[in-house]
């Protein structure tokens, strides 16, 4: 018997998660004990998280111990396979977020609202730790309120900027719509298998219609959470205006919570229609194919790196929905497939995307503006901020030889293997793998388009023209994670037992015994190739340094125009317009001016902007009609006091008239 | 024992009519004293055998509502310096006519109640019924803020007639607190008559819409 320690380590790295803003409020406004001894206790009791994780991988041992809690039951908090697995991003890109916190939003110029972030910082890595670990469903959703709420806090802490607080009220809202979904997903499975306690053994033995409706509740639930596509439209709004690590831990972890629900509930129900995995699938491919576009329209580089988020969690949906599929039809090996692009991609979006917020925080911080065409030439400026924006961007764009490229790869072996076989409806095949593969090329012109306008190229503006290199603080989460993305690139077959471990945790009730994630895909060989890519550019950047070959420095428009400007240089939008034409369908680019009228025309200006399909175009023409429908009630509140209580005398005397026998009042007046 | 107790809830549906048809208000402060030391003595007819809590519970509600709070309304009343209700949004005859329908709609509907024995024969249940009635009727069809105060006290009323079925089951802790309540209530409500008088130079409870969005 093994002694539980890893699981009392996640429970300390939880308790000093929770605790860590606690002490600031205490202190002065101004002070930095606070901030200091937050990061402290955060990346201690992170540490200590990591190491239970992974001690827990070790052993392998299934813990669970049982918290003295009346009011949740008798709450079961527990470690397996899948919850370390998605513990580790948690504490990781928590500890991480602490520490660039102390360069990126010191209280000393903060004094408003830095501890307030950090209180609701650490509120949302416990919230988070506490609903993974967590075996009971109140206790599931008790962390998933404290990390929801937290999350809201932490969206509004810039509450002084309106677009700030707007974002926040819209999130709020698609955050209480999901949990309201979850309360119904919950109650449901009370109510089938008589208890709370979210065990696959309970639920065998349900209606079709049972499990129809769980799967559903919790595609809603967890899907609002997670960003999937026609429900994502809380997400850019709120990961653009929070602070930029709190972005990267909302993008890079928050969202993954939801694709944990999701996992854990599948891994719940028994016998799941083929058609479950064919949804999730479509549904995947939508979000990562308009993911994409959506992030190529944008001109803010914050809002751009959400949408981003969006097709990452399409991409992870698919395998999701491959797993799902390979359970349905009895195919082990697309269970492994897909549900190892899943896991891993979970881990590599947490890493790269948090790496892009990161350096997209250092950008922000020194060049105060997010808009990508105010930017411009900040490479020679902040060489390792674009540097590790760089390796961000190739891991995202699923390029060798970094991380993303291996989960990627994954969900196109297991998506084409699928597509082969004869049962398998060729529904992979035919939907999604052109699709993963558009929407990795789509993400690489976006990404050349951020690179080479935020980086590259002369600054636009002034403040682009006088930025700084970040802190000490700022950088090192941001090497740390780089070399993250690439250790998983270089090496992915040390991540095949981790690996194999979610996934039959993950297949737990199903029969078939699953192969390993070394057994079905080349994990040996993606590290050969990637190691020995890295060592030819390493030997031809060397082998030019050794040359010694410089380029020459001249004026980029130096062919016959006397005087050229910043101004005159491709904008990102520009770049990026060929593509938003072929996409204009879903798009829907607004432009506004600019007027050229007559010989010497009036100085004109010309702005445009993409607006969210779903937020812009439907919930909020929408809500607007249905105030106004409701407008009509106002006539009732006039502010009168004496209407108030007629109302409420009209109220009684119809409940009371409901007693009275006025057919019998009517016999006895005829009577007589 | 239920004869007297009749003859005084009949005393308190005439106040009623009465507190509806008259447009002075010390008059009406001065019905509703009466009405409301008048109720103070039913707790003692209801019950054959006397006990503390129904003693304390008369005396409380007969200088409560006799003494106690009608001096404080003709306090305000004279600091006001009004002496009517000029223009109710019903007219006194019609309030009268709508009291004596609420009365009637009142008894007709007690007769249906399913009620103990011992309720059956008294009037409780239809006075208490029809006093809610009629301070419903004040307060809808007042604006002065006296006359509103007014209403609630006949609605309290009712509401005490009723509490009179229930006081061997109701804690005279529940009767003290709901007394404490309504001079609480009462006494805020003044010292705001006060106020309303002197920001809107008059007692007109529809120039607060104004404060509205």
């Amino acid at each position: 018997m093994v002694s539980p320690m890893s699981i009392k380590l996640v429970q300390f790295a939880i308790l000093c998660a929770a605790l860590s803003g606690v002490v600031g409020l205490f202190v002065r406004r101004s002070s930095l004990v606070g901030q200091r001894i937050a990061t402290l206790m955060m990346v201690f009791g992170q540490v200590c998280g990591i190491a239970g994780a992974v001690s827990f991988f070790h052993s392998g041992e299934v813990q669970s111990i049982r918290l003295s809690w009346p009011a949740a039951g008798d709450s079961l908090v527990g470690l397996d396979a899948l919850s370390a697995f998605f513990l580790i991003p948690v504490f990781l890109i928590g500890g991480l977020g602490s520490i660039y916190d102390l360069g990126y939003f010191p209280q000393s110029l903060h004094p408003r609202n830095g501890r307030k972030l950090r209180l609701f910082y650490g509120g949302l890595v416990a919230g988070m730790a506490l609903l993974v670990v967590s075996r009971h469903a109140l206790a599931f959703l008790f962390g998933w309120e404290a990390m929801a709420l937290s999350a809201f806090f932490l969206v509004s802490t810039e509450d002084h900027r309106r677009e700030c607080r707007r974002s926040a009220l819209i999130y709020l809202v698609a955050t209480h719509v999901g949990t309201l979904s979850l309360f119904a997903l919950f109650s449901l499975w009370k109510w089938s298998t008589g208890s709370f306690i979210l065990d696959p053994a309970a639920g065998a033995g349900m209606s079709f219609g049972v499990v129809t409706a769980l799967f559903l509740l919790a595609l809603i639930g967890f899907g609002l959470k997670a960003g999937i596509m026609p429900l994502h439209f809380w997400l850019p709004g709120a990961h653009a205006n929070a602070p930029s690590h709190v972005s990267a831990i909302l993008s890079g972890v928050m969202l993954k919570m939801g694709i944990y629900g999701l996992v854990r509930v599948l891994s719940l129900l028994p016998d799941p229609p083929g058609a479950f995995g064919g949804l999730l699938i479509t549904l995947g491919a939508i979000s990562g194919l308009l993911g994409v576009v959506f992030a190529i329209g944008q001109h803010d580089l914050k809002r751009l790196l959400a949408y981003h988020s969006v097709e990452n969690i399409g991409i992870i949906l698919m395998g999701l929905g491959l797993a799902m599929l390979g359970r349905s039809e009895d195919r082990p090996e697309w269970v492994a497939l897909g549900m190892a692009g899943c896991l891993l991609h979970v881990w590599n979006h947490a890493l790269f995307k948090s790496l892009l917020f990161y350096s997209a925080g250092s950008v922000v911080h020194g060049a105060h503006t997010r808009q990508i065409d105010r930017l411009g030439g900040l490479y020679r400026r902040m060489p390792l901020t674009g540097t590790m924006f760089l390796v961000g961007a190739v891991a995202i764009c699923g390029l060798p030889p970094l991380n993303g490229f291996v989960s990627e790869f994954f969900v196109y072996v297991g998506l084409l293997e699928s597509g082969i076989s004869e049962d398998g409806g060729g529904l992979g095949a035919v939907i999604a793998v052109p699709v993963l593969a558009m929407t990795g090329a789509l993400a690489l012109a976006c990404f050349v388009k951020v690179f080479g306008s935020v980086f590259l190229g002369n600054p636009r503006s002034e403040s682009a023209a006088n930025c700084h290199e970040s802190p000490f603080t700022m950088r090192i989460p941001m090497i740390v994670l780089a070399i993250c993305c690439f250790a998983i690139g270089l090496a992915p077959a040390l991540l095949g037992p981790v690996l194999d471990g979610a996934i039959r945790t993950w297949n737990g009730g199903a029969t078939a015994n699953v192969p390993g994630v070394g057994d079905v895909a080349p994990l040996r060989e993606i590290g050969v190739t990637s190691i020995s890519l890295v060592g030819a550019v390493l030997l031809f950047y060397l082998f030019m340094a050794i040359r010694g070959r410089r380029s020459e420095k001249a004026g980029t428009w130096d062919c016959g125009y006397a005087i050229p400007t910043s101004r005159m240089q491709y904008t990102a939008s520009s770049f990026a317009k060929t593509i938003a034409l072929m996409f204009g369908w879903a798009l829907g680019t607004r432009t506004h001016g600019p007027r050229v009228e007559g010989s010497f025309p009036e100085p004109s200006s010309m702005e445009s902007h993409v607006d969210d399909a779903v937020l812009d175009r439907l919930i909020v023409p929408l809500s607007l009609g249905v105030t106004r429908w409701f407008r009509w009630f106002r006539r009732f509140q006039q502010g009168l006091t004496q209407h108030y209580v007629l109302y409420i005398l009209i109220t009684v005397v119809a409940m009371l008239c409901t007693l009275m026998p006025f057919d019998e009042f009517i016999t006895r007046l005829f009577e007589r | 024992m239920t004869d007297a107790l009749n003859a005084i809830l009949v005393i308190v549906l005439v106040m009623n009519l009465f507190v509806l048809g008259t447009s002075r208000i010390l008059a009406v402060i001065n019905t509703v004293a009466t009405q409301g030391a008048l109720l103070g003595v039913i707790p003692l007819l209801v019950h054959t055998h006397l006990t503390i809590s129904v003693v304390l519970t008369s005396v409380a509600a007969i200088v409560l509502k006799g003494v106690v709070i009608p001096s404080i309304m003709i306090r305000a009343l004279r600091d006001a310096e009004i002496k009517r209700e000029v223009e109710p949004l019903i007219g006194l005859l019609p309030s009268i006519m709508l009291g004596a329908l609420a009365t009637a709609f009142a008894l007709l509907f007690a007769g249906e109640l399913p009620l103990a024995g011992e309720h059956q024969s008294a009037l409780l249940v239809p006075t208490s019924i029809a006093s809610v009635l009629v301070g419903f009727i004040i307060l809808t069809s007042r604006f002065k803020a006296l006359s509103q105060v007014i209403g609630y006290l006949v609605l309290e009323n009712g509401i005490f007639i009723f509490g009179m079925l229930l006081i061997d089951a109701m804690p005279l802790l529940v009767e003290m607190g709901v007394l404490l309540d309504l001079f609480v209530g009462i006494f805020v409500i003044c010292i705001i008559v006060n106020h309303i008088n002197r920001a809107f130079s008059s007692l007109d409870t529809r120039l607060l819409a104004s404060l509205k969005e």
